[in-house]
């Protein structure tokens, strides 16, 4: 992870080499973004049923990976920068997953 | 070697494992410019993920209300206007880009392009909360705003205004006004969090301007950077969810 011709990382081997990324880099990313509109617009006008509303979050979701690892870097962060932020949204996932399955289970048959 | 203190540094190369480093942006009590600059990205990003929880509570009540009343949704949805959210999201990808850039203009020390990514960044950001306001107008001028003056007409008898939609019961057709508290909440808070960015901005192209940030200081741009593009995020997830819901239906 660490380029060890830094002398740096010796002590602190744990730091990620700090990366610089170019705007070539950053317009590969927003052209892909505003690629990924479009084919959120696009899919729903397409009718696809249940499946509608999983694709268009499908497609965020990889839109919000993209912004995160390229704009915010997250991609060339340390494991300690990676940890913190899948560990925010693991949690985030788990508050959802637990109060839906409690609104969901409540009146359970009665419906 | 391209890291800042090296360069900065003249006796860096002697000095590299005992000495500490002086830049005046460099705090005494980290070890190196690398652990401060992880610290406050750490930082940086534990404050997003509070964040995130913030939103997150709106995304749930969202996700339970729509399927609770998912005829009120639908209806109510298909009064936003796609052309207006896909021309929002790409502005405001167009100002995290310019952004993007200005992390880029920060790091390699160019002043002058760094304050014109800012200046774009501020444009593009006041161009979304201006068609915003244009989309808040209509729903105030169509008695959308939840409340007193809400009027369930126009999904009670849609026929009667034109449109296509299937007529809702008088007691669906009041659960439009759950799916208008969430839009104007979510994207309230949303077009709030670019309110206070847009106040940030002025004070860092003011900095920028100075000088503050061409010369290896780069922690408040990148920051801020982090900000931009979390305020991104949450309109990325929002513009489905909100203009999308049901449009091969309507």
């Amino acid at each position: 992870m660490s380029a060890h011709n830094d002398a740096m990382n010796t002590t602190n081997p744990e730091h990620a080499e700090h990366h610089i990324l170019g705007p070539g880099t950053y317009t590969t990313i927003y052209v892909t973004l505003l690629i990924l509109t479009g084919i959120t617009v696009g899919a729903a006008f397409i009718p696809m049923g249940v499946l509608n509303p999983i694709v268009a979050l499908a497609i965020a979701s990889v839109k919000a990976v993209v912004v995160m690892l390229w704009f915010m870097h997250v991609k060339y962060q340390s494991r300690l920068i990676k940890m913190t932020v899948g560990a925010g949204f693991f949690t985030f996932f788990v508050l959802i997953m637990m109060t839906m399955s409690d609104y969901i289970s409540r009146a359970w048959g009665q419906w | 070697m391209a890291n800042a203190i090296a360069t900065a540094h003249e006796h860096d190369a002697h000095h590299a494992h005992d000495e500490h480093v002086v830049l005046p942006q460099h705090l005494h009590h980290f070890e190196t410019e690398e652990q401060q600059r992880e610290a406050g990205t750490f930082g940086m990003w534990l404050f997003l993920l509070t964040e995130i929880m913030f939103f997150g509570g709106m995304f749930f009540a969202y996700l339970l209300y729509r399927n609770w009343y998912n005829p009120a949704f639908v209806a109510a949805s298909n009064q936003l206007s796609v052309k207006l959210g896909a021309i929002n999201t790409a502005i405001l990808i167009t100002s995290g880009y310019a952004m993007a850039l200005g992390v880029y203009a920060a790091e390699v020390r160019k002043k002058q392009m760094l304050v014109w990514t800012l200046i774009a960044t501020t444009i593009f950001g006041f161009a979304f909360l201006g068609v915003k306001t244009v989309e808040y107008k209509e729903k105030f001028e169509k008695h959308h705003v939840p409340g007193a003056s809400f009027d369930v007409k126009e999904f009670v008898n849609p026929a009667a205004f034109g449109l296509k939609e299937e007529p809702l019961a008088p007691d669906m057709a009041q659960k439009t006004q759950i799916f208008f508290v969430l839009y104007f909440a979510m994207t309230g808070m949303h077009a709030l969090h670019m309110i206070i960015g847009l106040a940030l901005l002025f004070w860092l192209i003011y900095r920028a301007n100075r000088g503050d940030f061409s010369s290896g200081y780069v922690a408040p741009i990148e920051n801020f950077g982090l900000y931009w593009h979390f305020v991104d995020i949450v309109w990325i997830f929002l513009f489905p969810l909100l203009y999308l819901i049901n449009k091969h239906v309507g």
